[in-house]
């Protein structure tokens, strides 16, 4: 099959750049660095298919969509931001030992964690719970968690300005091994690995824990599970706790991939791309998520070979967004862990 | 529902009951509505003219305390007031009839913008139009994005059209940027205007003077006002708030939910086109940096805080927005923060805005109010007569 | 045609006398839906004018009231008035629904006559929700067919049921509560409405002949379930009794051949009960075949010409209220012992 593409982009011209063109397609591009690009788009992946459980677990459970996750996970960037300037790291690795390294990455991703779990404690007490009260309409939420998402982006902005936080680079990437050319790095096999169990982790917790049983209760049926005594409001914390903490693990991920990408509005676009990814995979299905996410950054990751623009990989996840709430709204594994659409 | 008081449903009970709806709603700006329908035709007509007047004279009365002088220029604040007071208008019928969440109303407003400027400025390589011409252009342009981006989104709930338009209004600036047909930040200069030109040369729709602008976009907003009224008193206004109370309930009522629900988001999104067009031919230059999507929360929060579903109310919050900056330019920095506190506060406080009203759904509404009179004043005859009849009956044994 | 005559001397009294629900102990309560039904009988209230009335009383107490035309017509306007109990309208053809493992309707097979009232009952849990949904198209049958008037509605979209004719109340009212009780029923007339967007935006006459005949065919329809006088009300602050009333007129409104009402006198104590059964037979009078899914079995009994019983998905029974009182597997299924010797 690659062979196949290969014979298909000698018959191809090269891309002609003018000023007025629209869309340049580089198929070379593409086909040249396919491989690395593929094992890129997995590490962004798995980022995307942490913070996409943030959104599919709050959505199993509230039927909602958690507008201000995207804040929630760009906050646990601060703190690992934060935690890594305050011991030291700056623009270039420190030269540590890989005990030292290990160490100082699980304290920035704890504080991480507590700065996302803080983020999400604070969104749903003031921006869901009030209105679920008083069992105020669904476009209600949609909008006291767009005005949380943003009340908290600005807040940011006013307190370290329109500027990115400057470059922490934590360790520097050493190549493990090679898979059809491409070289696979600590830092790549670090993200993944780590990110799939964190993921395993979750998907164990919701189906063999006592509070994983209430999470599942919910999203099948809140009245009844209310009524069998699952303390609902505990619950919907609960899934917003997690989601906090799983989007801390990807901060300090992410910080790792994109060492100076923490900017007060950053969380938005990976937003939108864990939310595709979400809805790839089948919203309020954990396992859906995390082959949402992979999928999401792999095809990103080529749209951007192929346009040449590391925007691309936005529109094309976004594009793929919608092929896929055209085509398969249910996602590709369906959707489990809450119920179908009304 | 909710009240679930088996009552006994006599007719006494249904008077109260009615009268205290009509009149007892706790409403800011409440009593002036009951006012109004009170008036006659001719004189909500002479009010209106009397209202209209004040608005056209505003930028050059230039009133004191109101003005936005020395920090940002008054009439053309006062044309910024307009546009996102238009753009509210648009978004009104959207949020506030359908009750679809468009998160990315700043994408048609962008498309509007690009359309001017595509079509008229001489930077664009393609055919240039009158700029006129790029008003309608813009918003039938607009529709078509609508179309496109409504019918994969609206057949499901409605969050999901939330977030996609949220994504698209990203998308579109992104697409400004990396796209070399758009120019990124280079952007087009001379964006066209109207014709016309003034005794000393100038054209009379300069950059510099904000004043016919201003007259031509409170025209162009009453123009949409009629039009969007129309719509509001027939089976479309109709179904658009039957659909935002409960979709499910309009469809087995026979209201073809999708065709209206994707109705409501073309003509939203054609409205926030038309209204990019007459900001880009103000301020005659378009680039990537002017379309931000926090700007749609704005638009989202002029909607909410007017009052979400009544167009008196989105006009006056699409104008409260766009003025707090201008006005108190100290907080100008804080404006995104400050209406995204607001927007949950009022979510949760009050959720009907400041201007609370409902539509008006029905072309013939005196009509009804005439016939339910008559009905009442039929009905407090016979309880006259049936009293009278009471009295001359009095001793008799039955009841 | 000498039944829906005595329906009309009946809705008289029903809809304007404002002391109905005051005297309900004077309603025969009992009685089966034989052929001359309830009787409002001896009127205890000495006013006249709550007597049964003849076609000339009736038109004044109409010309009174401020409707210049008979309430039934204009509420019916556009149809023609079939009212002879006759061949099969709603054929429901061995419906079975499942959802997931569970099947709630299991080979369920049952028709409507045109003109009748079928009453659908059942413990709870019995499937009759389940089967109404099936036939309203709220569900998907797993297999079988629902067709009406000899064309399938399976699987069809539901604002495209409802304009074939079949119309629908909820049980747990779902009205529009920001609308005025017009608006909602104009609602319903709207789904007989042909005005297009672009004809509603430039004011087309056609749209000037349809918002016309909205609000005189509205009112007529709110004067006909008796809420006339609270047509401007916003319907979340209408009495719960009006509101279910308002559903009833928002379904007829459109229009139906078939008119479902699902479990109607919900919350109603037994005047408004009684009321409500008389509300049902004049509809049918008019012309309407009524589906009435129900609880209350005094209700059922007294206003059904036949009634479908099931129970775990299943029919049992399907015959007039006598037979159906007789049946040993109603009366099990219901009370629970088979050799209970009840009723």
């Amino acid at each position: 099959m690659l062979a196949t593409l290969f014979s298909l982009s000698a018959a191809l011209p090269a891309s002609v750049s003018t000023d007025n063109s629209w869309i340049n397609f580089d198929v070379t591009s593409l086909l040249q660095n396919f491989w690395p690009a593929t094992f890129d788009g997995l590490t962004f992946g798995a980022i995307y298919a942490l913070i996409a459980l943030g959104y599919t677990l709050v959505y199993g459970v509230l039927n909602l969509i958690n507008f201000a996750h995207s804040e929630v996970f760009i906050m646990g960037c601060y703190g690992v931001v934060f935690t890594l300037t305050s011991l030291g790291f700056g623009p270039n690795a420190p030269n540590l030992s890989i005990w030292a390294i290990i160490f100082n990455l699980i304290l920035a991703m704890l504080v991480g964690m507590v700065f996302s779990v803080v983020t999400a404690f604070v969104v749903e007490r003031v921006a869901y719970r009030p209105l679920r009260r008083r069992g105020a309409s669904r476009l209600a939420f949609l909008i006291t968690a767009l005005g949380a998402s943003f009340s908290i982006q600005y807040l940011i902005f006013l307190v370290r300005g329109s500027n990115a936080e400057p470059a922490v680079t934590m360790f520097i990437p050493t190549p493990i091994f090679q898979v059809f050319g491409a070289i696979i790095d600590s830092q790549q096999l670090t993200i993944v690995i780590a990110a799939i169990v964190m993921m395993v982790a979750t998907d164990q917790y919701i189906r063999r824990t006592r509070v994983g049983r209430g999470i599942r209760a919910v999203a099948q049926d809140p009245d009844t599970a209310t009524l069998m005594g699952v303390n609902k409001d505990r619950i919907i914390v609960t899934t917003f706790v997690i989601g906090g903490i799983l989007a801390g693990a990807a901060a300090l991920f992410y910080v790792m991939k994109v060492p100076s990408g923490v900017i007060y509005n950053g969380g938005f676009v990976l937003g939108i791309k864990a939310f595709a990814a979400a809805v790839l995979g089948g919203i309020g299905n954990v396992r859906g998520a995390l082959l949402g996410g992979l999928l999401i950054g792999v095809i990103g990751n080529y749209g951007q070979l192929l346009l040449g623009d590391s925007q691309w990989t936005d529109v094309v996840a976004f594009i793929v967004l919608v092929l896929v709430l055209l085509i398969r709204p249910s996602g590709l594994l369906g959707q489990t862990l809450g119920r179908s659409r009304a | 529902m909710s009240e679930q008081t088996p009552v006994r449903t006599t007719r006494a009970v249904q008077l109260t009951e009615s009268r205290e709806a009509l009149g007892g709603r706790k409403q800011f700006l409440g009593g002036w509505r009951r006012r109004w329908n009170r008036m006659a035709r001719w004189q909500q007509w002479l009010f209106l003219i009397i209202v209209l007047a004040a608005v056209y004279y505003l930028p050059v009365a230039n009133p004191w305390l109101i003005t936005t002088e020395p920090g940002n220029d008054f009439p053309i604040a006062c044309f910024q007031m307009a546009v996102y007071a238009l753009v509210a208008v648009g978004l009104n019928v959207v949020v506030g009839f359908a009750g679809l969440l468009d998160l990315g109303y700043i994408a048609f407003f962008a498309i509007g913008s690009y359309t001017a400027a595509f079509f008229t400025s001489p930077d664009s390589s393609l055919i240039h139009i009158p700029y006129l011409w790029t008003l309608p252009l813009a918003l039938g342009i607009a529709m078509l994005f609508g179309v496109a981006l409504g019918l994969p989104t609206l057949r499901l709930r409605g969050d999901y059209l939330a977030i996609v338009t949220l994504g698209f209004g990203e998308i579109i600036r992104i697409l400004a940027t990396i796209i070399p047909a758009a120019r990124g930040q280079v952007g087009f200069k001379e964006v066209g205007h109207p014709p016309g030109t003034a005794s000393d040369g100038q054209p009379i729709f300069s950059v510099s003077n904000g004043v016919p602008w201003y007259w031509l976009a409170v025209t162009v907003i009453i123009v949409i006002l009629l039009l969007v009224g129309n719509l509001e008193r027939s089976r479309v206004g109709r179904a658009w708030i039957a659909i935002r109370e409960d979709e499910d309930a309009a469809e087995i009522m026979g209201v073809p939910t999708f065709k209206f629900k994707l109705w409501a988001f073309a003509i939203g999104a054609g409205v926030g086109g038309l209204s990019g067009a007459l900001f880009a031919g103000q301020v005659g230059f378009v680039n990537n940096q002017k379309f931000d999507v926090a700007t749609s929360m704005l638009f989202v929060a002029a909607v909410v805080l007017g009052g979400s579903g009544n167009k008196v109310g989105a006009i006056l919050g699409g104008a409260i927005v766009a003025y707090i900056p201008l006005r108190f330019t100290a907080i100008a920095d804080y404006k995104y923060l400050i209406f995204g506190i607001i927007l949950i506060v009022l979510m949760i406080f009050r959720p009907q805005g400041l201007v609370a009203a409902k539509a008006h759904l029905l072309t013939y509404s005196r009509l009804a109010l005439d016939k339910v009179s008559e009905f009442r004043a039929a009905r407090v005859a016979s309880e006259q007569e049936k009293a009278a009849a009471a009295e001359a009956a009095k001793g008799v044994p039955n009841e | 045609m000498s039944e829906p005559r005595d329906e009309k001397r009946e809705r008289v009294p029903v809809e304007n006398d404002p002391n109905l629900g005051a005297v309900p102990e004077s309603v025969p309560n009992e009685g089966p839906a034989d052929a001359d039904l309830t009787d409002i009988g001896p009127d205890p209230t000495p006013e006249a004018d709550t007597d049964v009335p003849d076609e000339a009383e009736l038109a004044e107490v109409l010309a009174e009231a401020g409707i210049d035309e008979e309430v039934a017509e204009a509420a019916a306007s556009e149809r023609e008035i079939a009212v002879e109990v006759g061949e099969k309208i709603i054929e429901v053809k061995a419906v079975t629904v499942k959802f997931g493992g569970l099947t709630a309707l299991d080979d369920v097979t049952f028709h409507i006559n045109r003109g009748e009232i079928l009453g659908l009952i059942g413990p709870n849990g019995a499937g009759k929700t389940t089967a109404f949904n099936a036939m309203t198209g709220v569900y998907k049958p797993t297999s079988g067919d629902v067709l009406l008037e000899g064309k399938s509605i399976k699987g069809k979209k539901q604002h495209r049921i409802t304009r074939a004719g079949l119309a629908r109340t909820f049980q747990n009212i779902r009205l529009f509560g920001e609308m005025t009780a017009l608006e909602n029923v104009v609602v319903g007339l709207d789904a007989r409405h042909k005005t297009s967007v672009p004809g509603a935006l430039v004011r087309s006459p056609r749209h000037y002949r349809e918002e016309k005949s909205a609000v005189e065919r509205g009112i007529a329809l709110l004067e006909f379930v008796g809420i006339a006088e609270s047509a401007n009300t916003l319907s979340r602050h209408l009495p719960y009794g009006s509101q279910r009333r308002l559903e009833i007129a928002r379904a007829l409104a459109t229009d139906p051949k078939v008119l479902c009402l699902d479990e109607p006198a919900a919350g109603f104590n037994p005047a408004e009960k009684d009321q409500l059964m008389d509300l049902i037979r004049t509809i049918r009078a008019d012309g309407y075949t009524v589906l009435l899914i129900e609880h209350d079995m005094r209700l059922v009994m007294g206003v059904c010409d036949r009634i479908v019983v099931l129970e775990f998905g299943k029919k049992i029974a399907d015959g007039s209220p006598a037979e159906v009182r007789a049946d040993q597997r109603v009366i099990s299924a219901y009370l629970g012992e088979p050799d209970d010797d009840a009723a």
